[in-house]
């Protein structure tokens, strides 16, 4: 009983740790302090999926009363650590992503064109803003045939980030 | 192909719409760890940097030390004039400048002294077509500035009105793309468009001394309108280091020593601030607590020759008594550069110290006054040291540069203090922009960003991104392999069974405490360790694949871990007392070097290992030392590079 409180406690300063340590990098002026347009960045950093409807839940949890734009360690910490301790927020494994862009593609060809990435992603759901539709094209998109093959697109992401 | 019916369809469009979420939503997760990756890669870049500025400063040390105990070799043999303070006095430009010809032959831009603006666009030019100014108008623009300096107060005072605003630029650090593209958006400097620069002209970027030229002639033509301060860059023992000192001995092979000479006493004019509207400080660094305003209008700045080598007695005679009282340079509990005696030729210590807090000093967001452990010289001052002096001296606001921002300009304290940093991809292709800031009195503060680009500025994001990672994860795996002797002793110490592995948290203690770097180690532990399962990293797996890629095999692995480590340090030691800048020193120059460092470092080497060393780099037994060649065998290599091409060569 002993040792499982204690395995839980060990647990739960390394997430302190790995919180902090994320948490600093985007604190440039030594602060304990982010700006809260980089909170998103962080919580994802950590390994955590929210959707933006979700992140825009949380940084309401977190922010002060009277919002600043800047977000304190103090109020950051304990939601993270929850959240870690949860599993909440678990990123898409790589099989739903392929589905999810096999539904897309109604006629089955193994592609998207630009014009229906756009439209889908800059239209529906959480629309992207411009800055991210224009990223994700850069990297998606094949200027010969102006379309996406997703099966290819999401090995490489995923071998970027291994 | 049969219709529809509505629920079919609403089922379709709520399938659709979840598929196009997932999407979304992963997208942005993986597009958030990349922004993630490239701020780590940063911080690395940046406290690595730090870290080295701090070494820099250690180096120092070792030169007074080697210049105390040097009393058995004969000052003239391993040239400590260029260590020395210059006691011989510069000869005047008539003695040496108008003996250099501008051969015929010469087909770069010839000045036409007294300049004008023809000149500068002259100049701009011929630097677009890369080429070279010839080392006789080099050196007549250098002594023709420094003699316009002399004029000018220790700070500028600059007004602006509303057709006349100045544009404040940041550290350049010998980026020619950057100055053109600032003068391209916000035109050349002239009676209309005043510039202050504020320091950092030189080091690190390829054309520091196209840079410095185009600046210098354009402050012969417009003195009252364009503006430079001192920054910590501006500095001859910093040059070495930092690259400055190799690209003039490689763009220059005659003259380059003398342009060399030149500078050391023509940065000591440049004004060490400036003053805008009687409101806004223009300085380099920062400030600290004891900032003295009046006192810096009136010291004689000219007497700062590196904010690096402290003052010390000269000998009249070099007798072996030691009992002679030293130089003590030391590192004081306040992190700043101590000093027992000095000459009336140096500035004595209060005013040194005034002036390295302008020029090293970086604001933070904690209050109070603290010694600049990261760099190692000035201070880390808080919002409140801004405030009180801002009010002490009637200022509204200090414009300061000396750290690269991502935005290229960064404000804090309140608005109080603003970063403005020039320039771009400073680290590495796309690290971060570049800015200038447009001042006009009664308006608020104008900030234009910018980035250098090239055909590379098409790779994708997670490109980029993983170029820069790639970069700064081998810069700190190089740092790791420099320290590996204490990196295992740490591990070993940590891993009492002796498994190999350990878990994370202690890892990173190790990484924190041996490497002295405060870095996110638990987030980057990935791509330095394997990780096992558990989470228990396997601590030697680092050090399996990088190795150094000649190891010399007499010589033992301490001995080649230090020289790793100090490769930079030799590297300046071996330049400065190479006084031809032939890349050869005496097998007697050597050793005796080479005892010196190894006492002062308190690396254990012995004598024997020391002849053997010296006979392994003599490898044509001449009784002379390539050193440079020897030291590029102790260049860390990564096994999978030496399939792929050599990197281009660094100048700093």
């Amino acid at each position: 009983m002993a040792d499982e409180k204690d395995r839980e406690e060990i647990v739960v300063a390394e997430f302190h740790k790995k919180i902090k340590e994320a948490f600093e990098v985007f604190d440039h002026e030594s602060t304990n302090t982010v700006d809260v347009r980089e909170i998103g960045t962080i919580i994802r950093s950590l390994g955590c999926c929210p959707s933006e409807g979700e992140l825009h839940d949380l940084i309401a949890e977190i922010e002060e009363e009277e919002p600043t734009g800047y977000i304190r360690f103090e109020k950051f910490l304990p939601v993270m650590t929850e959240i870690l301790l949860e599993r909440r927020y678990r990123p898409i494994p790589e099989d739903v992503l392929l589905r999810a862009f096999e539904v897309l593609d109604t006629a089955k060809r193994g592609f998207l064109t630009k014009d229906e990435l756009i439209k889908y992603m800059s239209e529906e759901g959480e629309p992207f803003s411009q800055e991210e539709m224009e990223e994700m094209l850069s990297a998606a998109i094949d200027p010969e045939s102006n379309s996406v093959n997703y099966k290819d697109y999401i090995s490489m992401m995923v071998t970027d980030e291994n | 192909m049969g219709c529809n019916t509505s629920s079919t369809r609403i089922e379709n469009s709520q399938t659709s719409l979840r598929a196009v979420l997932i999407i979304q939503n992963w997208y942005r997760g993986y597009r958030a760890r990349l922004k993630a990756r490239k701020q780590y890669a940063l911080t690395i870049f940046q406290s690595i940097e730090y870290a080295d500025e701090q070494d820099q400063i250690q180096l120092c040390n070792f030169f007074s030390f080697m210049l105390e105990n040097y009393t058995r070799i004969r000052k003239e043999e391993i040239g400590l004039n260029q260590l020395a303070e210059n006691e011989l006095d510069m000869r005047d430009k008539q003695d040496y400048v108008d003996l250099i010809d501008v051969p015929d032959s010469y087909k770069g831009p010839r000045l036409q002294f007294p300049l004008t603006c023809a000149d500068i666009d002259l100049l701009l030019e011929a630097f677009k077509r890369k080429q070279i100014l010839h080392a006789r108008y080099v050196l007549e623009v250098l002594f023709e500035t420094k003699k316009l300096l002399k004029q000018m107060p220790n700070f500028t005072q600059v007004q602006t009105s509303p057709s006349k605003e100045v544009t404040v630029c940041g550290d350049l650090h010998g980026k020619l793309d950057d100055l053109f593209l600032i003068f391209y958006k916000n035109g050349l400097p002239s009676g209309s468009n005043p510039y202050v620069f504020n320091g950092d002209f030189v080091d690190r970027g390829r054309n520091s001394i196209e840079v410095l030229m185009i600046l210098c002639v354009s402050f012969l033509v417009y003195p009252n309108d364009l503006h430079l301060n001192r920054g910590n860059h501006e500095d001859y023992m910093m040059n070495l280091r930092y690259g400055f000192t190799k690209e003039i001995l490689h763009k220059y092979k005659i003259h380059g020593k003398k342009i060399l000479q030149t500078l050391e006493e023509f940065y000591t004019w440049l004004p060490i601030g400036t003053i805008i509207d009687n409101e806004i400080l223009v300085v380099h660094g920062g400030i600290s607590e004891t900032t003295d305003l009046n006192l810096l209008h009136r010291v004689e700045r000219n007497k700062m020759k590196s904010v690096l080598m402290p003052p010390r007695e000269i000998y009249k005679d070099y007798n072996t008594d030691s009992k002679h009282s030293k130089v003590d340079v030391t590192i004081s509990a306040h992190g700043r550069i101590k000093t027992k005696g000095f000459l009336s030729e140096h500035l004595p210590k209060h005013e040194r110290e005034q002036v390295i807090d302008i020029l090293w000093s970086d604001p933070r967001g904690k209050k109070g006054c603290f010694p600049n452990t990261g760099r190692g010289g000035g201070c880390y001052f808080g919002p409140d040291i801004t405030s009180k002096i801002l009010n002490k001296f009637q200022l509204k606001m200090i414009i300061r540069s000396h750290e690269c921002k991502p935005e290229g300009y960064e404000i804090c304290h309140g608005g109080k203090v603003v970063t403005i940093f020039s320039a771009s991809n400073y680290y590495e292709e796309d690290s971060n922009r570049g800015a200038y800031v447009k001042l006009c009195s009664g308006t608020n503060p104008r900030f234009f960003q910018y980035q250098v680009t090239d055909a590379t500025c098409f790779h994708p994001f997670h490109q980029r991104v993983s170029t820069m990672e790639n970069s700064a994860i081998k810069i700190l795996k190089e740092r790791m392999i420099s320290r590996k002797t204490d990196l295992i002793r740490a591990f070993l110490y940590q891993d009492r069974r002796k498994s190999g592995k350990l878990p994370v948290s202690k890892w990173a203690f190790c990484m924190e405490t041996i490497l002295g770097l405060n870095l996110p180690w638990r987030s980057l532990s990935s791509n330095l360790v394997i990780i096992d399962q558990n989470g228990n990293v396997d601590y030697m797996s680092s050090f399996r694949n990088i190795h150094i890629e000649k190891p010399v095999k007499e010589a033992n692995s301490a001995l080649v871990e230090t020289l790793c480590r100090y490769r930079s340090d030799l590297e300046i030691i071996f330049n400065a007392i190479d006084t031809d800048h032939s890349g050869l020193i005496s097998m007697e120059e050597f050793r005796a070097m080479w005892k010196l460092f190894s006492y002062h470092y308190n690396v254990h080497i012995d004598d024997s290992q020391v002849n053997k060393i010296a006979s392994i780099m003599d490898l044509n037994r001449d009784g002379s030392i390539d050193f440079t060649e020897f030291l590029k065998a102790f260049y860390v290599v990564h096994k999978y590079e030496t399939m792929m091409k050599p990197e281009a060569t660094n100048l700093g």
